[in-house]
């Protein structure tokens, strides 16, 4: 809302010296947002005058045309003598009133006016437009060409009304009185506690039967209706400056006079309008819902099928308007400038329901105006105001005459009045305000106000959003100002810290990090493509994902079921920047619906949901588990002065797994697998036991080759996706202290050579087994292939170190637990004990 | 040591004349001085300290003396070994220092050589800034408190007092899930605001009721230099009997100076929310002008925009229809809200320019972050 502070001032006495800033600070601690103040005309300086068009030469031979004038702006230019100016408009003719920028005037934009040649002639100033005095949009983008009566000389600064401050308010959705010159110096008297000239409190006929026909068929879509009807109107007339100049500074365009008046009103008391060319009214207006199938063109030359729900504005014919949106092109006011102008009008002043409107609004995606303020809340006792304030404009500026007839329909209604604890203003704020205080601010706000401690307060017509104690509070301790609030600090009961869980988040970020990771948090949208790129069977789970509605871009229209798609596309941007050697992880959820899911619910708000309505509820959700993940390209390791690089690998994107699940005390189980997106040959499976039971948990490994090549990734690019909730449900319980033997080790190797498909994982894990408690550690440190030990063998070298804690252990013990141990690989995986 | 010699021979005895024991351990002292490195010092100790050495004979000789001139030798002896061993020791440490000093020379490297064979990593700043917001919360004794980010319309919209039809559920740029039924509604969105989890918490907990929720929410805003689609959140939740506003603002000003530093000011503007009433924005003078380049064009301010206060989010006493929704009595207990954006705080914080910075991924934004901000 753009409020000119020119026009408040209309109906606040504020001191002359209140300048937007100062007005803006007020109306800021009492809660409307003035985003800025805008100063118009701050760089323009005159001299600027009116002045008077009294020959016109066209000249010749230019690419445009061109005229040179002399136009009178009588002493002015201190001469007397007529200014010639060279001016490339058309739209004035030798006679008409315009307004001349002379010599030494500075316009907005810098534009500074001189004498000067041109065309071959001197120009000695400039016939202005609206646009070059930064008037905003006339609709008319030529000179401005005033009515006659305006003196030659004077000035136009003033005239115009081109210096103004105005402010800019983004009125909230509770306020919405104040997108109303009404409702904002209401606001701003009572900050400057200076009293208000309301401009709705108008004598206003009383309604009579023989006003223009109404029929309200749906009192509770539209509680007040009111029509007038005025004729005799001069389709010739046009706005005078001052209302076309109000319109402009409120950001609206003038249109025509009548179309204007309705404009202005609305601009000032808050209540929208509409005028009906009557000559085009077929019989009585009427509102109701709209039937099926029935069509509406609105002003905006869009034919709209009507939905059921939709309130309209009726004539003998059908619709002629959706209420409260916008009307119909049927009964538009026809421009003066139109071959009939219209001279007849019926005034529309109604009030309907918020939602329907609201809904209305949503469904034809139409906001106006007019639907904004019904939403957020119109005074419905400044309907007949409004209507009064329409009609006297059009006698006075139109020439009209206001027919006698004044019809008023209005569905009974009775005060709202709100109950109030005098000390409950006290209790939300911490402050002590007493009785006097809050009785005093609700009258400023225009309530009425009875009672003792217990105070029965009735709010006025403009306040539809008081209907609780703590609106009423919120309007004391906001007039009483926020900034006088002391500060003191509640004792919240001893906490715990944060939960395992979340510690664990924390560890797994912290751990990956140090490891050399960077953390990469993308965007969850992803498209069908990105799981075709991933390689994904038609029946996999992961095809199953959330589908938005409105996605901001219809190529990314469903959430992630997996984390990586969102990091290859960090890391191919990474990459396409010059940044090659790359470890990125993310840790976030995944949404993983079944597809299944019931629709949610509809659950109360006037009392506590029953759990099993809340679990219903969340029945409704997908289930959405946090993962982590990792993706490597480039070196792991760089090369420098100390020697060669090291790649990244798919055993990198392992140990990023184990290091994760370390985090959470898991030991991961380790297999081949083959899973998309991963290479077939370099994929693992990792596992954990999850209450008891081995559970698959996430995949590492080198990225397919297809998968690499459609997303665009560096060849060989590696990638880890683990599930932390399984993680944190297999974390292990608190670790128990070892007990450290300080007796000697006893070290032996062994090398055993196996069939190259036999998992390293499974011969350790013989090992281990077969080893015994003497075991304290094992550690492979070499696997070897080669012509000497045959096609399709591979030696795996481990190194077993045993130790017992209560005594040296003998050559013959070490060696006996290390052959039980070969033992048991002989067995399992069909070892063979290299050099045996 | 051979044993001593019992059968007393007055010839052999000259060795242990005075002068020629003093002579020996000249000479021995002088061999040691002249040994100029430690294999010659070496070849020096075996020569005058080794088992046949003069004074190692001498020593020897000692028994064949007659017991009233076995006092004095032996003395005389003892006193020129100890000389000896003491001058060996001394020129031995020289000598290692000697060589120490040349060896570690020669063994001296570049230290200043980079050893960044793994490149560092980094958290991103947006998590490791939640993290500090929770930090100083659950230090004043608040818990952490999470949610899904796909949540139900009921949670993120209607317990919070968002009307179905009230202009503000428009406010909020939502995206909404596609549904089954004929509509295509799913009563199902992406969450608007960390604020269902306070509802959430408030369901799953006895008031008192200390939590604060951090999270990724979602607008339905196009990627550009000020705004994201997807952002994070701190909410934090009171409910408590007899909480006011005045706590709120004690809490909030905890909080900022904590964040920002001392001295600080704060300010609380009427505004509305549908979920707290009354509600007000929360500015905080700006930490980097101080109000200083209000009305000064000649020293503006890039971070607050020469406003002197920047606007950190929104607040208020949670609304009583919301605790009514979640079932707490709110004749007995009142509470406080406060939601902002870390993007925007970091924004401030860190002197980020572009929005996009934050939410690219790029390890050049990320890694100077470290592991805490």
């Amino acid at each position: 809302m753009r409020a000119p502070l020119s026009w408040l001032r209309e109906y606040v006495d504020l001191p002359a010296g209140e300048t937007g800033r100062d007005v803006q600070a007020k109306l800021v601690a009492a809660g409307l947002e003035v985003e800025r103040v805008e100063q118009l005309g701050s760089d323009l300086t005159g001299p600027l005058v009116v002045g008077q068009v009294r020959t016109i030469e066209e000249l010749e031979g230019f690419r445009k045309p061109i005229r040179f004038c002399t136009v009178d702006v009588g002493q002015a230019n201190g001469t007397g003598e007529p200014q010639e100016i060279v001016c490339g408009a058309r739209n004035f003719t030798v006679g008409d009133k315009v307004v001349v920028a002379l010599p030494g005037a500075v316009l907005p934009g810098d534009f500074a006016i001189a004498e000067r040649k041109t065309y071959g002639r001197m120009s000695r100033g400039m016939i202005c437009s609206g646009d070059e005095l930064g008037m905003g949009d006339d609709g008319s983008h030529g000179i401005i060409v005033l009515s006659p009566e305006h003196e030659v000389g004077t000035d136009a600064v003033a005239l115009l009304q081109l210096r103004d401050e105005v402010l800019d308010i983004a009125v909230t959705p509770d306020r919405g009185y104040c997108l109303s010159m009404r409702g904002i110096a209401r606001e701003l008297a009572t900050a400057y506690g200076l009293p208000l000239r309301d401009p709705a409190l108008l004598d206003v006929p009383a309604p009579n039967s023989y006003g223009h026909p109404v029929t309200v068929a749906d009192p509770t879509g539209c509680d007040r209706f009111t029509a007038r009807t005025v004729t005799g109107i001069d389709p010739e007339a046009r706005s005078p400056i001052w209302l076309q100049r109000r319109l402009q500074k409120a950001g609206m365009r003038p249109v025509s006079l009548t179309v204007d008046i309705t404009n202005y009103v609305m601009l000032e008391l808050g209540q929208p309008l509409h005028a009906y060319d009557r000559s085009q009214v077929d019989g009585a207006l009427g509102v109701r819902r709209a039937l099926p199938g029935e069509k509406l063109t609105t002003l905006d030359g869009t034919k709209r099928v009507l939905d059921p729900e939709d309130l309209v504005i009726t004539d003998n014919r059908g619709p002629i308007g959706l209420a409260g949106v916008m009307g119909g092109a049927d009964t538009e006011i026809a421009d003066h400038g139109a071959a009939q102008g219209s001279t007849e009008v019926v005034i529309e002043s109604a009030h309907f329901d918020p939602v329907a409107i609201a809904r209305a609004s949503r469904r034809h995606k139409l906001s106006t105006e007019a639907s904004k303020r019904f939403e957020r809340g119109v005074d419905p006792q400044a309907a007949s105001a409004a209507a009064q304030r329409t009609v006297d404009l059009l006698v006075l500026l139109a020439g009209g005459t206001a027919e006698a007839g004044v019809t008023e329909i209005v569905a009974p209604s009775g005060p709202r009045t709100i109950t109030l604890r005098a000390d409950h203003p006290d209790r939300v704020a911490g402050v002590t305000y007493g009785r006097e205080t809050v009785v005093r601010r609700l009258q400023e706000v225009g309530c009425d106000v009875y009672g003792q401690d217990e105070l029965i307060v009735t709010v006025p017509s403009w306040r539809p959003d008081l209907t609780d104690p703590n609106d009423l509070a919120e309007e004391v301790i906001r007039l009483e100002g926020y900034e006088n609030l002391p500060s003191t600090l509640p004792q919240p009961p001893a906490g715990r810290g944060l939960t395992a869980r979340q510690r664990l988040h924390r560890r797994v970020g912290r751990a990956l990090a140090g490891a050399g990771y960077v953390e990469a948090p993308t965007y969850p949208f992803v498209g069908e493509w990105a799981l075709d790129h991933l390689g994904l069977e038609a029946d996999d789970p992961r095809r199953t994902a959330v589908r938005l509605a409105n996605p901001l871009s219809d190529a990314e229209p469903l959430l992630r079921t997996t984390l990586l798609p969102g990091l290859f596309a960090a890391l191919r941007r990474n990459d396409s920047r010059g940044e090659h050697d790359l470890a990125l992880f993310e840790t976030g959820l995944v949404f993983r619906p079944t597809g299944e899911e019931p629709a949610p619910v509809r659950l109360p708000v006037d009392h506590r949901p029953t759990d099993e309505e809340i679990a219903r509820l969340d029945a409704a959700l997908p289930r959405q588990p946090r993962h982590a993940a990792v993706v490597l390209a480039g070196a792991r390791e760089r090369a420098g002065w100390w020697g060669q690089g090291r790649p990244a690998t798919w055993a990198d994107a392992v140990e990023a797994g184990r290091a994760v699940a370390r985090e959470a005390g898991v030991e991961l189980i380790v297999r081949q697998d083959q899973y998309a997106p991963f290479h077939p040959g370099r994929c693992a499976a990792l596992f954990a036991v999850v209450d008891g039971e081995e559970t698959l948990v996430g995949h590492a490994g080198e990225l397919h080759p297809r998968v690499t090549k459609a997303f665009s990734l560096p060849e060989r690019t590696c990638a880890m996706e683990i599930d932390l909730d399984l993680l944190e449900r297999a974390g292990g319980d608190a670790v128990e202290a070892p007990r450290i033997s300080a007796f000697p080790v006893a070290t032996q190797d062994v090398a055993l050579v196996v069939d190259s498909s036999v998992p390293a994982a499974a011969v350790e894990a013989a090992l281990r087994s077969g080893a015994g408690e003497l075991l304290e550690s094992l550690r492979l440190f070499d696997v070897f292939t080669g012509a000497q030990l045959g096609e399709g063998k591979k030696s795996l070298a481990y190194a077993l170190r045993f130790r017992a804690g209560d005594r040296t252990l003998t050559a013959e013990e070490a060696t006996a637990a290390r052959d039980a141990a070969v033992a048991a690989a002989v067995e399992r995986t069909g070892a063979v004990l290299r050099g045996a | 040591m051979s044993a001593p010699n019992k059968s007393y021979d007055p010839v052999e005895v000259e060795a242990l004349k005075p002068e020629e024991i003093e002579r020996m351990r000249e000479e021995a002292l002088a061999a040691f001085a002249a040994a100029a490195d430690l294999e010659a010092l070496r070849e020096a100790k075996a020569a005058h300290m080794g088992d046949r050495s003069p004074l190692a004979l001498a020593n020897r000789e000692i028994g064949a003396l007659p017991p009233q001139a076995k006092a004095e030798a032996g003395k005389r002896v003892g006193m020129a070994r100890g000389a000896v061993n003491k001058a060996f020791a001394a020129r031995q440490a020289e000598l290692e220092a000697e060589r120490d000093a040349r060896v570690l020379v020669e063994e001296a490297v570049d230290v200043t050589l980079p050893h960044d064979r793994v490149a560092a990593g980094a958290r991103h700043p947006l998590v490791t800034f939640c993290e500090r917001v929770e930090d100083i919360f659950v230090a004043m004794g608040y818990e952490v408190a999470e949610g899904p980010e796909v949540e139900a319309e009921w949670f993120n919209f209607d317990a919070l007092n968002f009307d179905p039809d009230h202009p503000a559920r428009a406010m909020q740029d939502t995206f909404f899930v596609s549904g089954k039924d004929a509509k295509g509604e799913s009563g199902v969105v992406l969450r608007t605001h960390t604020s269902p989890v306070q509802v959430r918490s408030m369901l799953d907990r006895e008031p008192p009721v200390y939590v604060v929720c951090p999270g990724r929410v979602y607008r339905t805003d196009e990627l550009d230099a000020t705004h994201t689609p997807v952002f994070h959140q701190v909410e934090l939740l009171a409910i408590d009997e007899g909480l006011t506003m005045a706590d709120l603002k004690g809490t909030i000003e905890h909080m900022v100076t904590s964040l920002f530093g001392e001295g600080l000011r704060t300010r609380l503007r009427p505004a509305y929310f549908p979920f707290t009433e009354p509600s007000a924005e929360l500015d905080m003078e700006c930490y980097v002008c101080r109000g200083a380049s209000v009305g000064n064009p000649g020293r503006p301010c890039r971070t607050c925009s020469s406003e002197g206060w920047i606007e950190l989010g929104g607040c208020g006493m949670v609304n009583p229809r919301v605790l009514v929704a979640a079932g707490i009595d709110p004749e007995k207990y009142s509470g406080f809200a406060f939601g902002f954006g870390i993007e925007r705080m970091l924004m401030f914080r860190h002197n980020v320019e572009d929005m996009r910075d934050m939410v690219e991924g790029d390890v050049r934004f990320t890694r100077p972050f470290g592991m805490e901000i």
